[in-house]
């Protein structure tokens, strides 16, 4: 076998198994991080220092995911449903009732990271999101 | 200080974490652990045992519809009407239903008309939390007989071992089922059991159940474990039934009849 058909073996190789980065990096729309939307009654209420999530934002981004399973543990098996937040505030520890107050907009705030990020959480199986009802309680 | 299971997992997971981390060495990642506390996680009442007491004298079928209505309204309970696929946490049965073996053929027809309120009664003993294999069903530290759905299997177990059919199966997609849905409080799925949750949600924040609100005094609602409780005057003071008592279950909804 001639050593140049070798290489190019090689080079189709590499490049196959790499498609996945290279569609990612040529295809223009799904690169651009999605864009939420914080416009919502209960969120323009909102100003100086009261202009907060439970958490901090980035990290809230990164792991809103494990604060909601903790709450879920917390709430339905222990029974405990006042959150404290690293900064004192209290929280009622529910999705529907406190996430939901502000989030107001399922669409336009959890689908399109959801969308982005290529995961289909399950919680909305059961948990109401706001458009199904029709508004957040 | 003591370690009690569930610092034990956040402790242990902490580690696996810090592992992975270590090992992988990737993103300069932000904390994964919640660091956030829960109000009273130490101190809840510990020495609170939820129990209830229906006064049938008092209790009237339009009563007890409206107790049906409300809590079946508030808990997104589906409403299908065929006997096979219905779901329900409470509803009512004639005498003989519940108390076969203190039935008798003379019994007056006043009781044989009337409907006796029937839920979970939260069993002392709960058979259901024995024979659930991932204990998505559970007792919690007030006794209450819960049901966690994000780990239901839809096995049945607990509807085969509950000896009061206290349970209701999912054989359909209950939201198809719903007229309005309550946002405040989530539905359930194809293939999960339910039932009633004594209100737990209430409890919580010290409201009383709805059935009991609605009810006024024809349900006690109360500490079992405290003496100079409302619901154990009660039941120092009158004559109660247990359903089905020989089976050592247990129940914690007791019946003035
Ligand atoms: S009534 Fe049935 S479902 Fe309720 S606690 Fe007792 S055994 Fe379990
Ligand atoms: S149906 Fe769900 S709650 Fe009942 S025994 Fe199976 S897993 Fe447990
Ligand atoms: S205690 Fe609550 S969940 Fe149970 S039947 Fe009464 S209203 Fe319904």
């Amino acid at each position: 076998m001639k050593k140049t058909n070798v290489i190019i073996g090689i080079v189709i190789f590499a490049i196959l198994v790499t498609v996945p980065f290279w569609s990612a990096i040529l295809s223009p729309a799904s690169g651009a991080a999605p864009e939420v939307s914080f416009d919502t009654p209960v969120i323009n209420q909102l100003s100086g220092d009261d202009y907060k999530c439970v958490e901090d934002v980035e990290w809230m981004r990164a792991h809103h995911m494990d604060l909601l399973s903790d709450w879920k543990v917390e709430v339905v098996r222990e029974g405990t449903r006042t959150y404290i937040a690293e900064d004192g505030t209290e929280y009622l520890a529910s999705l529907q009732n406190t996430c939901f107050e502000c989030h107001s907009n399922y669409e336009d705030f959890c689908l399109k990271c959801h969308t982005y990020a290529d995961v289909n959480p399950t919680c909305w199986e059961c948990h109401v999101e706001p458009t199904v009802a029709g508004g957040a309680a | 200080m003591e370690m009690n299971r569930r610092k034990f997992l956040k402790l242990g997971t902490a580690a696996v974490a810090g592992l992975g981390v270590a090992a992988a060495s990737t993103s300069p990642a932000v904390a994964a652990a919640v660091n956030g506390s829960y109000k009273n996680a130490e101190g809840k009442q510990n020495d609170v045992t939820w129990g209830m007491v229906i006064d049938m004298n008092k209790m009237d079928n339009e009563t007890l519809n409206k107790c049906i209505e409300a809590c079946h309204k508030f808990h997104n309970v589906p409403n299908i009407d065929t006997k096979k696929d219905e779901v329900k946490w409470i509803w009512g049965e004639p005498f003989e239903h519940l108390f076969l073996d203190e039935t008798h053929e003379k019994m007056g027809e006043k009781f044989k008309d009337k409907n006796f309120m029937t839920i979970c009664n939260h069993c002392a003993e709960p058979v259901c939390v024995r024979v659930c294999p991932v204990k998505a069903t559970f007792m919690n530290a007030q006794g209450v007989v819960g049901m966690d759905m994000h780990r239901c299997l839809g096995c049945r177990n607990c509807m085969a071992a509950c000896p009061y059919g206290a349970r209701s199966f999912n054989y359909k997609a209950p939201r198809d089922y719903i007229e309005e849905i309550n946002p405040s409080y989530p539905t359930r799925m194809k293939g999960v059991v339910e039932k009633c949750n004594f209100c737990s949600e209430r409890l919580a924040v010290g409201e009383l159940p709805l059935c009991a609100e609605i009810a006024g005094a024809a349900i006690t609602f109360g500490n079992i474990a405290d003496p100079n409780s409302g619901v154990s005057k009660k039941l120092a003071d009158n004559f109660t039934l247990q359903r089905r008592s020989n089976l050592g279950t247990k129940p914690k909804v007791y019946y003035i009849v």
